[in-house]
């Protein structure tokens, strides 16, 4: 397939359908009607607007993803919350009410998120709103502490853990060894992302994109990209669309192989952890040999983009057929260890129905056999002419489905960039980039969704743009969505399993808390 | 018998001998932008507008980006340490490029630099990328390039002073990372230390779980003002000597996070840094050179651009050759 071949099909659709409903309660209930035909909640927001708070649902369906929205009247300090109908808003309402200072009438626990404040009037972010406060400090004090029964105590697991990781308490409460309850205090990194956004024009938007969560930046860039090429109607290259596919699988391959990593070191397996980490560093050193950043950043833009790698194809096939030779040997011998096995097996589990009533994304969904594969279910770039491979499914949502998931993946990552290294070797000299009317100024005024499954699941981006700034962004990771699931799965586990637990859901903080 | 015992012994030694050694890996690493020819630059306009975090200036007083001159720690911008940089290009462009550039002109805050590239595609005659892992500075003036002149007066002396709190430690260093709102990627570029390619245990340097026994603070983000109690905690839970290195330009200045309501712009008003590694994110290789840089523990060999030069291609070709030889040998299954 050599000729100028139309990407991303997913794509050319112009803004995706707004549905205004007349009020709060006409929003959830089509959102619970949606949610009851099988389509997925795929996220809440809420943006200052002139004249007042907008509430912005996102649901995901074959083909797209579905804006609800509803408006608040100016000056409302309160709505009737989703959550009491629908568990899977418990978060989003949390960070509407840190961000806006709007409170969801009858939410179940309405804990300060990621901005815990002892004085509840004071400024708030508001995103969408011009301005702001300069600085917020945040007080961990007006938290509430609280212990479900006796004999209990709780151990503080953070922020300042043992091991490079990223910020974040775990609240354990135990009797001293099961684990019946788990409380998360995810503030403490918060860097006021979707603030910081606002005033950007749309190319430095992408710079940030890109730095939103560091270890899925490819993702992040490609979702933000795609709001705006769908803003702009703009048609991306097919071998741009092939590099984006060669990156985004890397980024892929380069995360599981790092829970791979991780779950080993848990179990203590010295080899195994070597083993995963050199083929990690491979596949970073080769990500840097494409393009000169190990995390690909800087190669996804607007339209398409910015180079082709700087490794031909062949020597790109001949990487990655070196690396499904050393990756396959590993995995096949780790998912043969038993002494590996047993930390995995029934650990963590997610019950496939909560996946399903939650959304759950990635790979934590997979494992519990819920797919919604943003690449299958609504392709872009070049992923609607490129085969994923067929996995057996999965359903038992322990930590070895999601790890059996991944090395599932990773093998499917190869798969798909030996299709793509292969067609780009096919490809002649064709221009890598389609202009952008929003990038180049010719519209200056559009707002869309886009998507992109990102290591650890969808990645969703509502940007809207107004005089040629971008006016609000909000990027939601899949991280987000499935880190509160955390609170559903230590049932029977006990302190030693938290590590397994944690590791395998594969998350990043960052892309949490923003 | 297991099967790791094999599998363990299946690629031969991988890790680095870096730096006693040579790496082309870490030689040929593309770090922060820099300025190759500041003359180029003279009186273009529209240079401070290409960088989206502000790392460009071009007043013509010698003074340096504003990020450089607010640095509360040190006494104006040093000298970085010629001696410990592994740039190549960056060596011989610059001190040419220093003696030009008080006359006027264009610099660039590598601490400020999130390495997007804009400017060097813009302007390629005047700016450039620095190669190396050697991106790291005992202050933050120091990220400066071309180097701000008649500033360098102190920096033997900060050398001299790190190196005297570093010395009991020898060859038993341990770290502690805190992260104080970065993107997630730093964490993996540290834990990527831990691996079996750089493996900073072959240098006596160990990561600890409590600041109790650590030496050596590692603090990646942008200073998440959550994180501003916690830093402090266990900075403060430190014995002396302590060593403190911002890792990451968001560790550095706040990079492209900050201002925001919720960063403190770096986290050097929590703590006091004293190396500053710009990088977004950094590399290992980078990460291990601020490290060793702290530690006075880089060599001190000073060699000529083109003695680099040669010994980059000597090692590229010795890597290739012996890749070659392992491929015929056929390392596959």
């Amino acid at each position: 397939m050599t000729g100028g071949r139309a990407a991303g099909t997913g794509l050319t659709g112009g803004i995706p359908p707004i549905m205004p409903a007349s009020g709060v309660n006409a929003l959830w209930d089509s959102v619970m009607r949606d949610v009851a035909a099988g389509r997925r909640f795929a996220g809440l927001m809420a943006t200052q607007r002139p004249d007042g708070v907008l509430l912005s649902a996102h649901i995901a369906e074959p083909g797209g993803i579905v804006i609800r929205e509803a408006q608040l009247p100016p000056g409302a300090t309160s709505y009737p919350a989703l959550t009491p109908r629908l568990d899977a808003a418990f978060w989003y309402e949390r960070l509407i009410h840190d961000l806006h200072g709007i409170s969801p009438e009858g939410h179940p626990r309405l804990a300060p998120l990621v901005l815990p404040r002892r004085d509840d009037a004071a400024p708030r972010p508001r995103p969408g709103a011009p301005g702001g406060p300069a600085a917020i400090q945040p007080d961990e004090h007006s938290l509430p502490r609280h212990v479900m029964g006796p004999g209990l105590f709780t151990i503080p697991h953070g922020p300042v853990r043992s091991g490079v990781l990223e910020s974040i308490e775990y609240l354990v409460e135990t009797p001293g060894e099961d684990i019946p309850h788990l409380n998360m205090r995810v503030f403490y990194k918060h860097r006021g992302i979707e603030k910081r956004f606002e005033g950007m024009t749309p190319g430095d938007g992408l710079l940030l994109a890109e730095r939103t969560e560091g270890v899925a930046s490819v993702a992040h860039a490609l979702a933000y990209c795609h709001a705006i090429e769908r803003m702009s109607g703009a048609e991306v290259p097919w071998p741009a669309a092939l590099v984006r596919v060669l990156h985004a699988e890397l980024e892929r391959l380069a995360n599981h192989l790092d829970t791979g990593t991780r779950l080993a070191d848990a179990a203590g397996l010295a080899v195994a952890t070597a083993r995963f980490a050199l083929h990690k560093e491979t596949v970073l050193r080769l990500v840097s040999r494409m393009c000169g950043s190990r995390f690909g950043r800087g190669v996804v833009v607007p339209g398409g983009v910015t180079a082709l790698p700087r490794l031909d194809a062949a020597d790109l096939l001949t990487e990655v057929a070196r690396l499904e030779r050393a990756i396959t040997g590993d995995v096949n011998a780790a998912m043969g260890t038993s002494s590996f096995l047993d930390r995995l097996r029934r650990t963590g589990p997610l019950r496939p129905e909560r996946a399903r009533e939650h959304g759950a994304l990635g790979p934590v969904g997979r494992a519990s056999g819920y797919d919604d594969d943003a690449r299958r279910g609504r392709p872009y770039d070049a992923y609607p002419a490129l085969g994923r491979g067929d996995w057996l499914p999965h359903s038992g949502g322990d930590a070895l489905d999601r790890l059996r998931v991944r090395w599932d993946e990773a093998l499917g990552s190869l798969h798909l960039l030996r299709q793509a290294a292969d067609e780009l070797a096919g490809v002649g000299d064709q221009p890598l980039r389609a202009d952008c009317a929003v990038v180049d100024g010719t519209v200056t005024d559009g707002r869309s969704v886009g998507w992109a499954e990102a290591p650890q699941g969808e990645v969703l981006y509502d940007l809207r743009i107004e005089e040629g700034r971008i006016t609000r962004c909000r990027p939601r990771s899949a991280s987000f969505h499935n880190l509160v699931l955390f609170h559903e799965v230590f049932a029977g586990d006990i302190l030693t399993d938290f590590p397994f637990i944690e590791a395998s859901f594969g998350l990043s903080v960052a892309g949490v808390v923003l | 018998m297991s099967p790791w015992v094999l599998r363990g012994l299946r690629n031969g030694v991988v890790t680095t001998r870096w730096p006693a050694r040579p790496d082309p890996y870490a030689s040929g690493w593309r770090g922060p932008a820099t300025v190759l020819d500041p003359a180029a630059g003279e009186g273009a306009d529209g240079l401070e507008g290409l960088c989206p975090t502000g790392a460009i200036s071009t007043q013509p007083d010698g003074a340096g980006p504003d990020g450089a001159e607010r640095d509360g720690t040190q006494p104006d911008g040093a000298e970085r340490d010629g001696a410990e940089r592994d740039g190549a290009e960056r060596d011989g462009a610059e001190r040419d490029g220093a003696e030009r550039a008080d006359r006027g002109r264009v610099r660039l805050d590598q601490g400020k630099c999130i390495l997007c590239g804009r400017c060097v595609g813009a302007r390629p005659d005047v700016f450039g990328w620095s190669t190396g892992p050697g991106a790291a500075a005992l202050t933050r003036g120091g990220l400066v390039v071309p180097e701000i002149p008649g500033t360098a007066e102190n920096l033997a002396a900060i050398r001299d002073g790190l190196r005297a709190r570093t010395a009991a430690l020898q060859r038993s260093v341990h770290l502690r990372h805190v992260d104080a709102g970065s993107d997630g990627a730093e964490e993996q570029e540290i834990y990527a230390l831990l691996g079996p390619v750089y493996d900073v245990h072959r240098l006596g340097i160990f990561f600890t779980a409590s600041p109790r026994h650590a030496d050596v603070l590692l603090v990646t983000g942008a200073g998440a003002r959550g994180m501003i109690a916690p830093l402090r905690r266990t900075f403060d839970g430190m014995p002396d000597p302590k060593i403190v290195i911002a890792v990451g330009t968001d560790a550095v200045s706040g990079g492209l996070v900050s201002p925001s309501y919720a960063t403190t712009g770096g986290v050097s008003d929590t703590v006091g840094v004293d190396v500053w590694l710009p990088g977004s994110p950094p590399s290992p290789f980078s990460i291990l050179h601020a490290l060793l840089l702290a530690l006075g523990r880089l060599p001190t060999v000073q060699q000529t651009a083109v003695q680099q030069t040669a010994v980059r291609q000597a090692a590229e070709r010795q890597t290739a050759e012996r890749r070659t030889q392992r491929r015929d040998q056929g390392e596959g299954q």
